[in-house]
């Protein structure tokens, strides 16, 4: 039945958490505190030198990881994280136990991110650096807007099925979707409107497409072994994240998705 | 003396400011009735989806000493207002009872119209004259009330059910109607971040008719061409938020045109022509005639809603998911909400927890309770296409176990 213990019923409340402290690492209770206050002591601890923040009962708070620097840094969720988690993040890890909410690595810039479960919708909105790694299903929108510059090359790597608009108005970085640990079999491996709108990077799908799923823009391809030699390393790193069998997952061939036009919209807002 | 300038409630709102909504819909299928906190700790959790210019909540079954009487939860702006209104009601109804809604202060909830509410019932030669059905005669009130009398409303209208609602933090408002205090097999909960219409006591969600209740976040495009559909049905949009005319369909597709729940939704939330090409011919055609004939009471714009009603909840998002919604299940509770940190707030350990496509709605149906909607989903075209054709035989009723 339903429980109704975990907290007052006012919701968060706004006091700072209590941070222990051991060695690099700092321990932080989240469990109703409001977003802010937990945000300011996970900067906090960072400023004192943790090397790891360790994050206990979160629930929904927002921003988590959000605008923070520093490559040596990680960041451990037990929980659902809210909204936007990892936004503008710089070079840390996040790591979740479970599954985590809309807008996770909004216009991220470097880091990585393993999410034990499931992601929502506008997963890496304008992504420009990183990598993100999910264990399950994705929701809409994953990967739109995405952008690289040089040797700045985003890559979200989903186990699962995706829905609608996968890699919509992409414009560059690599898209991975395998189609592994996926809640609902009878779903197709992707929704509609697949890269619709695409102009830049590469979208991998592990098996075959419905072409009528897929945005006029793209063409698509049999990723050859060109494209494996990409994929490799990003598949690698999935099945020793979340512990699958690295040989099988790329025995299926994938189907690859790329643009044949960079400027689709050329003619539509800037004369020829 | 002169009575002083009475403000005018229809009025725009100077600026507009751009955001999301919150929601929550919870039901025991078992119909085992719990607390409205339950309700309250779900959408506190979702404290900055809105802004504090509105939250509301409606429960189910909170009434069970008058389950036959229509509870009327009404706000006046003022006394003349009150005094119009119950002027209205003995005319038509037999007020079995007439009381001001429990409250306690809140610090925060400020401005509060004055809540009363009414058990009423239709006087049955009254009635009989009217040559309407009860639900209708109520309809007639409710907008008679709503289009007439300046400054009282009607906040839900229902039986064995209330909305509760007005300017705050939902958790604000769930503390100051006492909602700890009511229990309910079905609640639904809202935080309001008004974009485009004014943050008014009146404008909170949840809108209800009868026994359906909507709480919505998204914002309805088509409310101009939504409301002049059904002015011609007899259904006046007086409340200024585009989510009014969301809970008047519901009423006009499925208790009045009598659709099945599968067809309403497709009729708010219709497939695209593009998927419509690729139908096999039965089904092309039946989607078809149901654009055509329904094409008004298309919603356009971005939603995910949550309707509630005596039997069940329904959630529901538009064909391309521009708005959040998660659903999750443990034993005969389903819940839905914006974020499944609302649902994990409230439901330890959930059976499941999943995204519900786009367009494709979540029901939850209470044993036992009569199913106050025309036939169910999963019907084949055949079986669903009476009501756009018109063909009465060919419609059946198909029973869910």
């Amino acid at each position: 039945m339903m429980t109704t213990a975990t907290g007052p019923v006012e919701g968060y409340v706004k006091v700072a958490p209590t941070v222990t402290r051991e060695g690099d690492t700092a321990t932080i209770d989240g469990h109703g505190v409001y977003y802010r206050q937990l945000n300011e002591a996970v900067r906090g601890a960072f400023a004192d030198g943790a090397k790891t923040v360790k994050l206990g009962n979160i629930n929904g708070q927002r921003y988590i990881g959000n605008g923070i620097t520093g490559k040596d840094l990680r960041i451990e969720i037990q929980g659902v994280p809210g909204g936007d988690m990892a936004m503008f993040m710089n070079g840390p890890t996040i790591v979740t136990d479970g599954s985590a909410q809309d807008g996770v690595a909004n216009t991220m810039n470097a880091g990585t991110i393993y999410i034990n479960g499931d992601a929502g919708d506008v997963l890496g909105y304008g992504m420009r650096g990183g990598r993100v790694f999910v264990r399950g299903d994705v929701g809409y929108r994953v990967g739109i807007h995405m952008k690289a510059f040089e040797n700045l090359i985003p890559i979200i790597c989903c186990g699962g099925n995706a829905r609608a608009f996968f890699g919509e108005y992409m414009a560059g970085g690599v898209l991975v979707l395998l189609g592994r640990n996926v809640q609902f079999a009878d779903q197709p491996l992707v929704g509609p409107f697949c890269g619709s709108g695409m102009h830049g990077g590469v979208i991998y799908l592990r098996g075959e497409v419905n072409p009528q799923d897929v945005g006029k823009e793209c063409g698509i391809f049999t990723a050859d072994e060109q494209d494996i030699k990409v994929l490799r390393p990003i598949v690698e790193e999935w099945c020793a994240a979340f512990g699958d069998d690295f040989e099988d997952v790329l025995s299926q061939p994938f189907t690859k998705l790329v643009p044949v036009s960079h400027r689709p919209y050329g003619k539509l807002y800037a004369p020829m | 003396m002169t009575t002083p300038m009475r403000p005018a409630y229809s009025q725009e709102s100077p600026f507009k400011i751009h955001g999301g909504c919150g929601l929550v819909g919870i039901c025991d299928e078992s119909g085992t009735r719990f607390s409205g906190s339950v309700a309250i700790e779900a959408m506190a959790v979702q404290h900055d989806r809105g802004n504090g210019l509105g939250g509301g909540f409606a429960g189910y079954g909170i009434y069970p000493e008058f389950p036959d009487h229509f509870a009327f939860h009404m706000m006046y702006h003022d006394l003349q207002a009150k005094e119009e209104a119950e002027k209205l009601f003995d005319e038509y109804f037999q007020v079995d009872l007439a009381e001001p809604m429990p409250t306690r202060p809140v610090k925060g909830i400020t401005d509060a119209p004055l809540l009363w509410r009414y058990f009423l019932q239709p006087y049955p030669a009254k009635l009989e004259l009217s040559e309407l059905t009860p639900e209708d005669y109520v309809v007639h009130v409710v907008m008679l009330i709503n289009s007439t009398i300046d400054g009282a409303f009607v906040a839900s209208s229902g039986k064995n059910m209330g909305a509760f609602k007005g300017v705050g933090y939902p958790e604000q408002i769930g503390h100051y109607f006492l909602l700890e205090e009511y229990e309910g097999h079905t609640w639904v909960g809202h935080n309001r971040f008004p974009t485009n219409t004014p943050g008014w006591w009146g404008g909170a969600h949840p809108f209800t008719l009868l026994d359906w209740s909507i709480v919505h976040n998204g914002e309805i495009s088509s409310y101009g061409i939504n409301s002049r559909y059904l002015e011609q049905f007899g259904y006046k949009c007086t409340l200024g938020t585009d989510t009014e005319v969301a809970a008047y369909l519901f009423d006009l597709l499925l208790r009045r045109h009598k659709l099945p729940l599968a067809l309403a939704c497709k009729a708010l939330a219709s497939p695209l022509w593009e998927e419509i090409d690729r139908m096999g011919p039965e089904e092309a055609a039946l989607m078809t005639s149901l654009r055509a004939v329904y094409g008004p009471a298309l919603l356009n714009g971005p939603f995910a809603i949550v309707l509630g009603f005596n039997g069940g909840m329904v959630a529901l998002n538009d064909r391309i998911k521009l708005r959040p919604l998660v659903a999750a299940r443990k034993g005969s509770v389903l819940c839905v909400a914006s974020e499944e940190s609302a649902i994990r707030q409230i439901i330890s350990a959930p059976d499941a927890v999943w995204a519900p496509k786009a367009g494709e709605p979540v029901i939850a149906r209470i044993k036992g309770m009569d199913w106050p909607i025309h036939g169910d989903l999963h019907l084949a075209p055949s079986e669903i296409s009476c009501a756009v054709t018109g063909v009465e035989a060919s419609c059946e009723i198909v029973e869910v176990a």
